[in-house]
């Protein structure tokens, strides 16, 4: 009989999401509705304040991918005022950047994803010996002796046999979808708790440089943390004793946190990844989205407004065809645009129509259930989601794109860990284009990145030895320096994809603030054609073993890394016009 | 006032079967890690060493206390920071001290496997339990703004408030309406308190713990504080603990000095901001801002906006998103005020430094009775 399946609220995702699946006879889907459940209205509460005020504001989008709004929006004032940053900030931008990636990327793996493919109950029958003998065959890390993994059993032991499950309540433990050995579980349990424990030291990173995390402190025209490593030297004062975080002792520990991440990343992330996959090949052969990727680029290795020296490539691939990567102009009208047909907005020309985020619209209108209620009408609108599309397609953003954006462009390291980690697998290229591709992939990249790292603290400080010290570029600073009106867009490529912040400036303050968000372009709901986003997709043709246990939409819902709060942001209760960006 | 909050609160701990130490003891965890636990705790409420066997008596007498996090207009930074917690960490929490049994991000379950685990949960504790929430609940509009399994957040916080035996909300826009709330607040978004007091959902015990997000350790810290007394920490008139937000962060930051010098930093990255003078002329919000950030600092210690360089955008505060750019400095000082001393600069300044240097005054005497409370006392002990 066929039947619609709700999921909300899906957990372990960053926001609120809320999934409705009709599946037929056979307990298949046949269509999928993604809906975000949530807003604020960020965008209008930005109206009419300090540009350089922008960036706390919408860092507070999203405290998972805590820094990645702070940086679009930073860069979209310095794009408007044609502000130049530093040398030093933009290493240390980057920087931040990619620790943000490592961590992200872990956390999701091991406390938001694992629990799809990990059965937390099974660990219980495991042999902590063969556990012990597995982990060493993996990888050469510390943590492996039979005892350890008798610790960690006895600790799950205990947990499951006081009743009290707490965050493991009601999970769909024995469900038949569950295939990993019990060693295999028990593996993987360890190192949920280890990747907790490993997380809140590599966040440190962020801490030195931006004082805090969630939510580092950034700065337009550059970062705010001063070096002092030179007052320290003058002063003839101990290492680690200079008046900044950002001292000798805060570098030395930057460059071991780098070493921590990328060796957990070798020895445990990526390791762990590989043996789980080779378990679920089948999940190698399901769940892709449009077959469309693309990527705005980053890690400049000069400035941002030079995306040629970026690390992550810019462009698109149609159609999984990885020969042609085609060029891409965000501030082209013609190329990005969003559309509000089955979203709770109107436009005032109609629907049917994609606007360009510079003269995009916001206008409120909830047509959904007044709540409490138990079904989406997903015919009509259902969403509190744009649907943006790229010259009129539906576009997956995220690691997947990325590396396949790398893998196309020819990047030698990126090319032989994929290759390695096919062959390791046995399974051909097209097994990227899935629900454990895409898992995949986010691994594959923390390693290029984490990779990465060494080479821009090095440069950092080759710099500060050779007596460049700044990090912040006053020369606009004051808005008196301003143009009456400046506009610009900051793009960056986020953790789970594509970024984009448009601002307009007039006389020193915002006039229009809009950002495009890597979760809408892969969550939205359906366009004005009925074309489907990569969630939506994705799910199309999942067996699902159990309605009452959804872990197959799960698994591939998971595969995205939703971030919910942040393709939600816009709002406007009133009707009243919110946006309205023009090109001057 | 204190003993009515007493009475209020009551103890929720319920008596059970096994006590904690015991099954900790089982689960292969330690003495020593057990009272590492407990150390934390202590010195994280600032309480005296004598103080530290009782948290392990009382923790030693209870089994998990059922806790539900509800999650509303949030960006779930309040859940990313409780991970970042070093002592007590989100491990020993969770495992060891309270039954997690709803928690968006953490937990298993999904869809209706997620809300009959929460619905258990309010229904076999109910009395005992105690109830989180992060984020703002938007009022009005019959709650379209925000709905979880199709239920409206003012709903499912009301019936969470119902059963709870007291109310922690984390992050400043569950204490005080935080960003969603900022003008013009598109949402109609409102803390828990303002739900409180206008009768919308029930009264409870309630402690805020502001900032956005809290420190990692605060947020552990009160939680470990309110289940090892079963009370609620002595409060300020806006539900902070004070133990963590009675002081300024002016008036414990390392900077301070340079203050009372009238050595100020002009710009980022001027020799004055290489040398870690004072940020307030470019607009740290430390003198207004009470929260902990000076002295526990952030991520284990690492850390803190001001150290790095950034001026506290006082984000612990009510309203402090409507509160002007954050780089404009709190109140200009004079031309004079670069040379001035100890006198303070500008007029404004100088009377809010000498409050605060009464306030300082008065600590410091209660402070003399506490000191940091180490591993190896309480082994000795």
């Amino acid at each position: 009989m066929s039947q619609r399946v709700v999921v909300d609220p899906v957990t372990r995702i960053e926001g609120h999401l809320r999934i409705e699946a009709e599946t037929d006879d056979n307990g298949i889907i046949t269509t999928a509705s993604s809906s975000g459940t949530m807003v604020r209205g960020i965008e209008i509460i930005l109206r009419g304040r300090d540009p350089r005020d922008a960036w706390a504001f919408a860092q507070r989008i999203c405290g998972v991918c805590t820094l990645v709004h702070g940086i679009a929006s930073v860069r979209s004032v310095e794009r408007a005022l044609n502000y130049p940053i530093p040398k030093n900030a933009e290493l240390i931008r980057n920087l931040m950047i990619s620790a943000q990636y490592v961590h992200d990327h872990v956390m999701h793996f091991y406390h938001l994803h694992a629990l799809d493919w990990v059965d937390v109950v099974s660990a219980l029958k495991a042999d902590p010996v063969a556990t012990s003998s597995l982990q060493q065959s993996l990888s050469s890390h510390p943590l492996s002796s039979p005892g350890y993994f008798a610790d960690v059993q006895k600790k799950v032991a205990t947990f499951v046999e006081s009743g009290q499950l707490g965050i493991f309540a009601n999970g769909y433990w024995g469900h038949p979808g569950y295939r990993l050995p019990p060693e295999v579980n028990l593996l993987a349990v360890a190192h949920y708790l280890e990747a907790l424990s490993w997380q809140r030291d590599v966040a440190k990173i962020h801490t030195i440089f931006g004082g805090k995390n969630p939510h580092p402190n950034f700065l337009v025209g550059g970062v705010p943390c001063a070096i002092s490593i030179e007052a320290e030297l003058s002063a003839g004062a101990v290492a680690g004793t200079g008046a900044t975080a950002v001292n000798m002792a805060g570098l030395q520990q930057v460059m071991s946190l780098i070493e921590k991440m990328q060796t957990f990343v070798d020895q445990v992330y990526l390791p762990d990844t590989l043996a789980i996959a080779g378990f679920y090949k089948d999940w190698f052969r399901q769940g892709e989205g449009v077959g469309n990727f693309m990527t705005y680029g980053e890690f400049p290795s000069t400035s941002i407004h030079d995306s040629s020296g970026f690390l992550v490539p810019r462009g698109v691939i149609l159609d999984r065809d990885l020969t042609t990567i085609h060029d891409l102009d965000m501030d082209d009208p013609e190329q990005i645009q969003e559309f509000v047909d089955h979203a709770w907005y109107r436009y005032r020309d109609g629907e049917g129509v994609g606007l360009h985020p510079f003269v995009g619209e916001t206008e409120f209108q909830y047509t959904g259930p007044k709540p409490p209620y138990h079904h989406l009408d997903t015919a009509a609108d259902y969403s509190w989601l744009k649907s943006p599309r790229w010259r009129g397609k539906a576009m997956e953003v995220g690691p997947l794109a990325r590396v396949l954006m790398l893998y196309a462009s020819g990047h030698e390291p990126t090319v032989a860990l994929a290759t390695s980690a096919l062959k390791q697998l046995e399974l051909p290229p097209e097994a990227l284009f899935s629900t454990l591709g895409r898992t995949a992939a986010r691994t594959l990249e923390s390693k290029i990145i984490a990779d990465a790292m060494p080479g821009w603290i090095q440069q950092l400080i080759a710099n500060i030895k050779g007596g460049d010290l700044r990090t912040f570029n006053e020369e606009k600073w004051d808005p008196s320096t301003w143009p009456e009106k400046a506009q610009g867009g900051g793009y960056m490529e986020a953790p789970r994809g594509a970024l984009g912040h448009w601002i307009v400036i007039e006389e020193g303050k915002i006039a229009n603030y809009q950002a495009v968000v890597p979760s809408t372009w892969n969550a939205g709901p359906k366009d004005a054609k009925g074309v489907r986003g990569p969630y939506e997709a994705g799910l199309q043709g999942h067996h699902l073993h159990d309605p009452h246990q959804p872990l197959e939409i799960l698994r591939t819902i998971h595969s995205f890394d939703p971030c919910i709060a942040c393709a939600v942001h816009v709002t406007d209760p009133h009707g009243e016009e919110l946006v309205q960006l023009k090109v001057t | 006032m204190k003993s009515d909050r007493e009475k209020e609160s009551g103890a929720i701990v319920s008596q059970r079967e096994e006590t904690v130490l015991q099954r900790l003891r089982r689960q292969g965890i330690s003495r020593r890690g057990f009272l590492k636990f407990c150390t934390a705790t202590a010195s994280m409420m600032a309480l005296p060493p004598t103080m530290a066997p009782a948290i392990a008596a009382a923790l030693g007498s209870a089994t998990r206390p059922s806790v539900i996090w509800l999650s509303f207009q949030e960006c779930t930074g309040c859940t990313e920071s409780l991970t970042r917690s070093h002592l007590p960490t989100v491990e020993s929490l969770i495992f060891d001290a309270i039954s997690l049994d709803y928690h968006h991000t953490l937990q298993a379950a999904s869809g209706e496997a997620a809300e009959r685990a929460r619905e258990e949960a309010m229904a076999r504790y109910a009395g005992e339990y105690l109830l989180l929430v992060d984020g703002s609940i938007p009022y009005g509009d019959e709650g379209i703004y925000s709905t979880i399994a199709g239920v409206s957040n003012l709903e499912m916080l009301r019936q969470g408030v119902e059963g709870a035996a007291a109310v922690i909300a984390i992050g400043t826009c569950s204490s005080f309406g935080g960003l969603p709330m900022a003008s013009p607040n598109p949402t109609g978004a409102m803390s828990v308190n303002d739900l409180m007091q206008r009768g919308a959902i029930q009264r409870r015990p309630l402690i805020n713990i502001p900032g956005c997000p809290p420190i990692p350790a605060v947020i552990t810290g009160v939680i470990a504080h309110y289940l090892t007394f079963g009370t609620i920490p002595q409060l300020d008139a806006l539900h902070r603990p004070l133990s963590f937000y009675g002081d300024t962060i002016h008036d414990r930051c390392y900077r301070r000095t340079y203050y009372d010098q009238g050595k100020f930093a002009d710009t980022f990255d001027d020799e004055g901001a290489r040398l870690g003078w004072c940020l307030y002329k470019l607009g740290c919000r430390g003198p207004t801002t009470y929260n902990s950030c000076a002295t526990l600092k952030w991520n284990g210690g690492t850390s803190f906006p001001i150290q790095s360089g950034h001026g506290c955008i006082g984000c612990s505060e009510p309203g402090f998103w409507d509160a002007g750019s954050f780089y404009e400095a709190l109140s200009m000082p004079t031309a004079a005020a670069t040379t001035a001393t100890r006198a303070g600069v500008g007029v404004g300044v100088a009377a809010g430094a000498l409050s605060a240097w009464q306030n300082l005054h008065q600590r410091n005497g209660a402070r003399t009775g506490h000191q940091e409370v180490k591993l190896d006392d309480l082994e000795r002990g």
